[in-house]
């Protein structure tokens, strides 16, 4: 039996199924909303039913779009040569951000994880594959994340992305800006070596 | 609450809250215990790659009075730095976890296990061999006391010429008993050497189609002792 109303439960419940929200949390996001104007929770509710029909993934790079094809796909400016491939569309808004990239993406949804049993038939890579040569890519890119799933993800793009002429790459991973040396663990000090780059001399 | 010390290897792990994520250990004294590794997803986290699947480690651990530890300092004990590099190898090592977090139960010690998987991540590290999977699924099934029966028919005992595959009675059985699926004598006698004492030479034998069907008829008892599919296998063969 609830302590509350049926409505207010139902509320509690829908927040408590999103990621990243206990229980606790989604009790004081309801009992927010509850004492709030009445403005605020119609706010709420018009932005996430617009948001959800609204947009769509990008028919090409499967980024999350209000168009057929994504800002960044549409975008004369970016090189249509350079393929950055992530996990998920909120990895495309990371690497945005950094402003080092100028090419297109191409999001998987996903990554390999035998556990949860998630192969690559499951992701995106079929489509990435048909789009390499049609748009003359040059190099990918993999960006996926620095665990043993987005790891597995990238031997596997490695394994099947062996294309005469084609460039692949895949993002260094290293040490965190701001932290200490003594305190990295093996294998990210062990990468951060492997991925040294040279500030003089020649390379041997 | 209090602090105590063990030696563990990671079995999976899930997210929890915004960086936290919650490890499911397999420890060699206390067996199997859940914890949680908090910050551990952020890049800086001082846990770094030490609390994924797979990760051979020593810990401390905080006790709690609910059914979720705390861990408050991880230490490498074998880094498995091949087996991160290399696909195979990391398919193989997530089959071994899987079983032995489908075998293993909180509140159940059970150092043979741990040190069993410990051997198998390390055979996997150091030479990775074909019929590393289904060595370890046989030998899980004989530490379980399950192992398959493959030189009697499992229905009238007898000694016979030709047998047949019937895992959902537990081994071979012979045709005037119900028979099964075709089963090459190299298979099944490749299959006794892993249970005797031949396993030194079935990890030395190259892939084939042998060694296939070795792996099917251990998978499949297991999978039929844990009454459930195995995940990680399916995704070796699907990539
Ligand atoms: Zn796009
Ligand atoms: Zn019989």
């Amino acid at each position: 039996m609830s302590a509350y109303a049926d409505s207010v439960q139902d509320l509690i419940d829908a927040f408590a199924r999103l990621p990243g929200i206990g229980p606790k949390s989604a009790q004081r996001i309801a009992f927010h909303l509850l004492k709030a104007e009445p403005e605020e929770s119609r706010n709420l509710a018009s932005a996430v039913t617009a948001a959800r029909e609204r947009t769509r993934f990008c028919e090409r790079c499967f980024n999350i779009s209000e168009e057929t094809l994504c800002s960044i796909c549409v975008d004369p400016k970016r090189d249509s040569d350079l393929l950055c491939v992530v996990e998920e569309p909120r990895d495309v808004v990371a690497v945005e951000r950094t402003l080092e990239f100028r090419g297109r993406y191409h999001v998987l949804g996903g990554a390999i994880d035998h556990l949860q049993g998630v192969g690559p038939e499951q992701l995106r890579i079929k489509e990435l594959l048909a789009r390499v040569g049609p748009e003359e890519t040059r190099e990918v890119v993999i960006c996926t994340n620095p665990n043993l799933e987005g790891e597995a993800t990238a031997l596997y793009l490695n394994r099947v992305l062996d294309v005469p002429g084609l460039i692949v790459s895949q993002i260094a991973s290293g040490l965190p800006v701001g932290g200490d040396l003594e305190y990295a663990d093996e294998l990210t000090l062990g990468r951060a070596l492997t991925g040294r780059r040279l500030i003089q001399g020649e390379s041997t | 609450m209090s602090l105590y010390r063990e030696v563990a290897v990671v079995l999976r792990t899930y997210k929890l809250a915004e960086a936290d994520r919650i490890v499911v250990l397999l420890t060699r004294e206390k067996g199997k215990v859940r914890a949680v590794a908090k910050g551990v997803r952020r890049t800086g986290s001082k846990f770094g790659s030490r609390l994924e699947p797979g990760s051979h480690v020593e810990l401390q651990l905080r006790e709690s009075r609910g059914d979720l530890e705390l861990v408050t300092q991880a230490e490498t004990v074998e880094p498995h730095v091949k087996s991160r590099s290399d696909l195979t190898r990391l398919g193989h090592s997530a089959a071994l976890l899987e079983a032995v977090d489908q075998l293993s139960q909180v509140g159940k010690p059970d150092p043979r296990l741990h040190d069993m998987l410990v051997g198998g991540l390390r055979v996997i590290e150091d030479r990775d061999p074909p019929l590393v999977v289904a060595a370890f699924y046989l030998r899980l099934l004989a530490h379980e006391g399950v192992s398959p029966e493959l030189d009697r028919c499992v229905g009238c005992g007898q000694v016979v010429e030709r047998l047949y595959w019937a895992p959902e009675v537990g081994g071979v059985r012979c045709g005037p008993c119900g028979g099964g699926r075709n089963v090459s004598p190299e298979s099944l006698s490749v299959t006794r050497a892993t249970l005797g004492g031949g396993l030194n030479a079935v990890l030395d034998l190259p892939d084939s189609s042998k060694t296939h069907d070795v792996e099917s008829l251990a998978s499949e008892m297991l999978e039929l002792h844990i009454e459930r599919r195995l995940k990680a296998l399916r995704v070796i063969h699907n990539s």
